[in-house]
């Protein structure tokens, strides 16, 4: 192989390995925080703690719906005997119901982070229907 | 048991803990988090450069083309336009093939005793090497591309893509990625080869087994962060973006985990252009497969060559013309 065969390859080779480097420069990317509006704001605590919620929204979400679908179990008490509406987005206790801007609240997060979740695809958020 | 993959394993068990501990006790965050990748960047890309460099200076002196098919012949002989290329279009076709589908290693063969009463060597197809070998670059390809999430803001539509077709099995809650799982199959499977194929076993060194060990817990504390237990992805993302931006900041609250995940990465990045897996560029460079085989219809001449004082035979004669009359033999040139 020539020289200027292998030095032209290689060249392309960083320039593309180095892609994440080059496509960001000059930009800084703030970390969106997540705004508590409504109802959210005052209570001050979830379903579980904070960090716990963070860490385990998603499986909660998932046995809810198996609770709900499989055993017509619509009703959740977590640890300090407080009761919830296993419900994405119906109700005032749901969670959308608390949580009251998806926008400002999933979504920054989600968004940052390159998830998409497919919740969405079968609720929607009861304030895009009015 | 044996110490060639003991060592190794010791190593990046090792490996691990230090950068663990280093977090969670002694609380070296902006060591591992921000010194430890950059310099491993430097490490990869300096080294590549030069592996690469070095290997362009050496002289190519002759083709030596290894065949699979029948070369260029006569007109009415069909030649294998792929696997015997006499043009740079087929030379092309058969790197594309050799670097996309592995195709020298779905040749492979293995030599075992027959099981009849004979008991003669026989060769037969082994093509589980070349499955494993394809589902492990292939899974690994895609699980370096989903982290790009990490490192762009906001994240290009086409790696949504495929995280999307990656997780379309949509099994459990985050969403499972076929390509995680893929991958330690597959590097799960290569390891075993090397430890329960005696003659693969054989003929493995240390050197073989680091990297695999290296790959099996940089995938086994991915797949943990992800599915099990759970480390702050938002920090993550901003210490990532932090360092691709040049401002590099250590967010509070991220497991020492994800620092051993860093940290078994950057060794694997940094140990990269000195290893066997610098076959990564090496292949761009198969002797035996980037060049056409046209050495019957193309005079090569080697680089090598330089101007070979010769004494012909009219010099020769010119210098010995009159002593060799005087002796009657006979000469080209009589004055």
């Amino acid at each position: 192989m020539s020289k200027s065969a292998i030095f032209t390859g290689l060249v392309i080779f960083i320039i593309i390995a180095l892609f994440p480097f080059w496509i960001n420069f000059g930009k800084t990317a703030p970390v969106p925080e997540p705004e508590l509006v409504g109802k959210a704001k005052t209570a001050k605590k979830c379903v579980l703690d904070k960090m716990d919620m963070r860490a385990n929204h998603m499986s909660l979400l998932d046995e809810w719906r198996d609770s709900v679908v499989r055993d017509a179990n619509r009703i959740y008490t977590n640890t300090d005997g407080k009761e919830f509406a296993m419900s994405l987005s119906t109700g005032e206790n749901s969670c959308l119901g608390c949580h009251e801007d998806k926008s400002k609240f999933c979504d920054k997060c989600h968004n940052y982070a390159s998830v998409d979740p497919y919740c969405w695809e079968c609720h929607t958020e009861p304030k895009e229907i009015k | 048991m044996n110490q060639k993959y003991l060592v190794p394993l010791a190593v990046v068990f090792l490996l691990f803990l230090v950068a663990y501990t280093g977090v969670e006790g002694a609380g070296l965050q902006g060591f591992f988090g921000i010194f430890v990748p950059y310099a491993a960047v430097v490490a990869f890309f300096g080294g590549f450069f030069y592996r690469v460099t070095k290997w362009a200076r050496s002289a190519v002196p002759f083709r030596i083309p290894t065949t699979c098919g029948q070369q260029k012949s006569l007109p009415w002989i069909k030649q294998n336009c792929i696997d015997n290329p006499n043009t740079g279009t087929g030379v092309f076709l058969r790197m594309v093939l050799e670097i996309f589908l592995f195709r020298s290693l779905f040749r492979n063969t293995k030599a075992a005793f027959n099981r009849s009463e004979k008991n003669e060597l026989t060769y037969s197809w082994e093509i589980f090497l070349w499955v494993g070998a394809l589902a492990f670059h292939y899974a690994f390809l895609t699980v370096i591309i989903r982290h790009l999430r990490f490192f762009i803001e906001p994240v290009p539509g086409w790696i949504k893509f495929l995280e999307y077709l990656d997780g379309i099995a949509q099994v459990g809650l985050p969403g499972l990625f076929l390509s995680g799982v893929v991958l330690l199959a597959a590097v799960l499977f290569l390891l075993a080869r090397r430890i329960y194929d005696n003659k693969v076993s054989h003929i493995s060194l240390a050197a073989d087994y680091f990297p695999l060990f290296l790959i099996i817990g940089i995938t086994i504390s991915g797949i943990s962060m992800r599915y099990f237990t759970k480390v702050d992805i938002m920090g993550i993302k901003e210490l990532t973006m932090g360092l691709v931006t040049f401002n590099p900041v250590i967010p509070e609250g991220i497991s020492g985990l994800f620092y051993g995940h860093v940290f078994l990465v950057s060794i694997l990045f940094a140990y990269f252009p000195m290893s066997k897996l610098m076959h990564m560029a090496g292949i761009f460079l198969s002797p035996t497969r980037n060049m056409a085989n046209n050495n019957r219809a193309v005079r090569h001449i080697n680089p090598w060559n330089y101007d070979v004082k010769v004494h012909t035979y009219e010099e020769y004669e010119d210098d010995f013309r009159e002593k060799m009359i005087e002796a009657g033999l006979p000469v080209d040139k009589k004055e």
